[in-house]
């Protein structure tokens, strides 16, 4: 390469464009380093859908108001405390002027979408998605002089000191290296390497399904922290939700999500239940069921409902396995079928007043003697024909990352890298220590990214 | 009725896709159209494919195109149902097959209507007449045209009959085709939801473009239709023959919507020469593009022949145009022309659904 950028960008989803897009405008020269093919640029971030925005009143396509203080207990209440606190504040205070900042940057809204009113208060939704969410700002990026590379792997991130003097990267066989002022990392979590999700959790990792990009294989995190810049969170938590079992491997993205678990019984391999499924409205349990699914025989689970359940929920993307008895919804599914029978049984034997049903509250429709109990939505599942879906565990993404300060900047042993910034799922272990809250990465990646190029571009316009 | 069970198959596979994504909702009409329905019937993927506007939009949102496995191509999907529901109910179905070789049709068309008025003005040419009715007579053009008019028009009201039977229309309500009119009039549905246009000539870069183009084919059409049925209006009902000044009903309106259809109809097949022919009904390319070039030689002839008012050119001009027009209004069942009605039939049905009429 001739001329040596300001600033390298390694990464192509929202968090490295909102970073590119910053430190363009600031006036570096900018490289990104996307190491998915133009086809599969974005990240996660293609997979996505809304963003979670605090707001004094009604803002964009958000109704009434959204307060600092109720969107950091929500993220308390999902991540059980484990949180810090003047990160989660700084990102959840600056998503308010991250919203208009999206719009002038091309990306649009729509209402809150059919199925998912429940959010129309707390989460802008991207019309057409987060790929087109993307599209906008490569568009954006593109106009601004940003310069793409896609296929573009970097292998090593070469440290000197508390500095990055160099980024070496490939695309097909020819090795390529930059030598720019900064560099923002910005590069996901390492969720597609199963050997790594394997060797933190367990041989059980293998069983996992990848929500999102196969492309997020942690090369970077893991050359970083080889090298000794700071970590933060644990190697098992993850963003993780119980999805379609008949899901591809990698990249289902949303329309592999089930919403029913609410209405059935789940039980595992053996035909026994194993959690309570009524505790809560789905959209504040969704990300537990990923976790408990891990934790039984061969990471697997099985929802029952009956024919009364089947349209209570959104559509999926795969037609569910129908029979006419339960024990021939056993047999197809691979279940034992007396003891699917007997547990059933159990279960309709627990139920009582069923008058009280509500679908979209908590009903307080419980089974009584039941352990464990269904509290919510207790309905006997009587009526045929029967239908079953088979659920696993899918990964968002990986919380262990790169731990940044309140300007998105790496460490190394107690002092800061002088020209390393880190912004979206690599760094959102800094903020999120477990659970997960509906459309908070897209908050992280947008307020992290944008303080990032700032700072990046700050670093390099000095020097 | 018998549509092919493959474009069907392809698009409900696709459609139930959509269904469990939303992602798209706020797009067109198509989105909440489908996001009403659990399973989809035939009629319910014909009358979604006839709401779509290949607008590509979606498309260029898609988290699921090649080479994810699960190959979502809604605007082709939804274009060869379109494309075959057409054909479907084309009537005298022995005609459908006209859909496919559009080119051949025109061609045809064109050089035996040229021959034939040609050998009519040279062999029955009147012994008075002015402007060029010293050519044809006004009584043996209208023994032509009003056939040619009036037969396509009642087998489209045929054809249109199939459609609201197979998409399952009751009543039909003035206010829901008043909203047809309407949505079609400002082609909302090529506006993108956001109002900054649709996707078609530069991936995903939205742009009027398309839009515009659209709408000057659409009102040149309209001004022209006007003008000529301003001037039957003069002829019978005011005794006023042409040729008329240019400071008439039928050339104020005439001129300015020939202008506009000819700038339309260059710029729908230059954009058309940029889109990605992928994401349009499979070997329909050339046969939209053969109708987009035939709307323009209809307005271009139109205007050369008024600029040619007088001279010994109008002897080739006036055949040479009346063969356009003859061909256009005999192919309008069976060519691209027919998506307006169908469009217009699908806004109207989709009108009665959102008010609640199953």
């Amino acid at each position: 390469m001739a001329t040596d950028p300001d600033i390298v960008v390694i990464g192509g989803g929202n968090a490295a464009l909102c970073a590119a897009i910053t430190a363009a405008e600031a006036g570096a020269k900018v490289v990104i380093l996307e190491a998915a093919p133009k086809a599969y640029r974005g990240g996660n971030s293609r997979h996505t859908r809304n963003f979670r925005c605090m707001h004094s009143g009604p803002l964009g396509p958000l109704v009434e108001s959204y307060g600092e203080d109720e969107y950091f207990d929500d993220l308390m209440k999902v991540t059980g405390g484990k949180t810090d606190e003047d990160l989660a504040r700084l990102a959840i205070r600056s998503s308010e002027e991250c919203l208009p900042w999206m719009e002038s940057h091309g990306v649009r809204f729509q209402p809150s979408l059919s199925g998912t009113l429940s959010l129309a208060r707390t989460n802008a939704f991207f019309l057409g998605g987060g790929k087109s969410l993307v599209n906008a700002y490569y568009r954006t990026a593109k106009k601004l002089g940003v310069v793409v590379h896609y296929d573009a792997k970097v292998t090593h991130v070469a440290l000197d000191g508390d500095r990055v003097c160099r980024v070496d990267y490939s695309t097909g066989d020819t090795q390529h290296s930059l030598s720019p002022q900064s560099v923002i990392v910005a590069s996901g979590g390492f969720q597609a390497d199963t050997d790594w999700l394997a060797r933190a959790w367990g041989p059980a990792a293998r069983n996992f399904l990848i929500r999102g990009t196969p492309y997020n294989r942690g090369v970077v995190l893991a050359d970083l922290l080889d090298q000794g810049v700071q970590q933060v969170g644990d190697p098992t938590q993850c963003h993780a939700v119980a999805i379609d079992g008949r899901a591809p491997k990698f990249d289902g993205g949303i329309v592999t999500r089930l919403d029913c678990v609410p209405f059935s019984i789940v039980v595992n391999r053996d035909a026994e239940r194993f959690y309570d499924e009524g505790e809560d409205v789905w959209p504040k349990r969704y990300a537990i069921w990923g976790r408990l699914v891990a934790a039984q025989p061969d990471q697997v689970g099985h929802v029952i409902i009956d024919a009364k359940s089947l349209n209570l929920f959104m559509p999926s993307v795969f037609p569910p396995i129908k029979a006419d008895t339960l024990e021939e919804l056993a047999e197809k599914m691979g279940l034992p079928p007396a003891r699917l029978r007997a547990t059933v049984k159990e279960f309709n034997r627990a139920c009582g007043d069923t008058s009280g049903f509500h679908p979209t509250e908590l009903d307080g429709v419980a089974t009584s003697g039941l352990t464990p109990p269904k509290t919510n939505w207790a309905r006997p599942i009587t009526q045929a024909p029967f239908y079953g879906y088979s659920l696993r565990t899918g990964v968002t993404f990986t919380y262990l990352g790169l731990k940044v300060d309140r300007n998105a900047q790496c460490s190394i042993g107690d002092r800061p890298i002088s020209n390393l910034w880190a912004a979206g799922e690599t760094m959102a272990g800094s903020i999120l220590g477990q659970g997960y809250l509906a459309g908070f990465g897209m908050t992280i990646g947008t307020v992290f990214g944008r303080i990032a190029g700032k700072e990046a571009a700050a670093h390099a316009n000095a020097h | 009725m018998q549509m092919h069970i493959d474009f069907i198959a392809e698009a409900r596979r696709q459609s139930e896709i959509c269904n469990a994504c939303r992602y798209c909702e706020g797009y067109c009409s198509v989105f909440p159209a489908l996001h009403r329905e659990r399973a989809f019937s035939d009629g319910d993927i014909t009358q979604l494919a006839n709401l779509c506007h290949n607008c590509r939009g979606c498309y260029y949102a898609c988290q699921y195109t090649a080479p994810h496995e699960f190959d979502l191509n809604l605007p082709q999907a939804l274009a060869n149902v379109r494309q075959d529901s057409w054909k479907a109910h084309a009537w005298p179905a022995r005609f459908a097959h006209v859909f496919d070789r559009n080119g051949v049709a025109m061609t045809g068309l064109l050089v035996l209507g040229f021959g034939l008025i040609f050998a009519l003005a040279q062999g029955m040419r009147p012994a008075s007449g002015e402007g060029f009715y010293a050519y044809l007579s006004h009584g043996l053009m209208v023994a032509i045209f009003s056939p040619a008019f009036l037969l396509p028009l009642l087998t489209i009201a045929i054809s249109l009959r199939g459609y609201w039977t197979t998409v399952g229309g009751g009543r039909l309500r003035w206010t829901d085709l008043r909203g047809a009119f309407a949505l079609a009039g400002q082609m909302k549905n090529l506006k993108g939801g956001h109002g900054d246009g649709c996707n078609f000539e530069d991936e995903d870069r939205f742009s009027h473009a398309r839009r515009h183009f659209h709408q000057a084919v659409l009102y040149g059409f309209l001004m022209c239709f006007a003008a000529t049925s301003s001037g039957t209006v003069l002829h019978y009902v005011f005794g006023l023959e042409a040729p008329y000044s240019f400071v008439s009903i039928p050339k104020l309106l005439g001129v300015p919507g020939g202008i506009l259809l000819c700038i339309g109809t260059a710029g729908l097949a230059w954009l058309k020469t940029k889109a990605d022919p992928e994401l349009g009904a499979s070997g329909a390319w050339g046969g939209e593009m053969a109708f987009v070039l035939l709307l323009f030689s209809v307005s271009a002839t139109g205007l050369a022949l008024y600029a040619a008012t007088g001279s010994g050119a109008v002897s080739w001009l006036l055949p040479l145009h009346l063969a356009t027009v003859l061909t256009f209004f005999l192919l309008t069942p069976y060519s691209k022309m027919a998506h307006g009605f169908y469009r217009l039939a699908a806004l109207t049905r989709e009108n009665a659904k959102q008010r609640g009429d199953a």
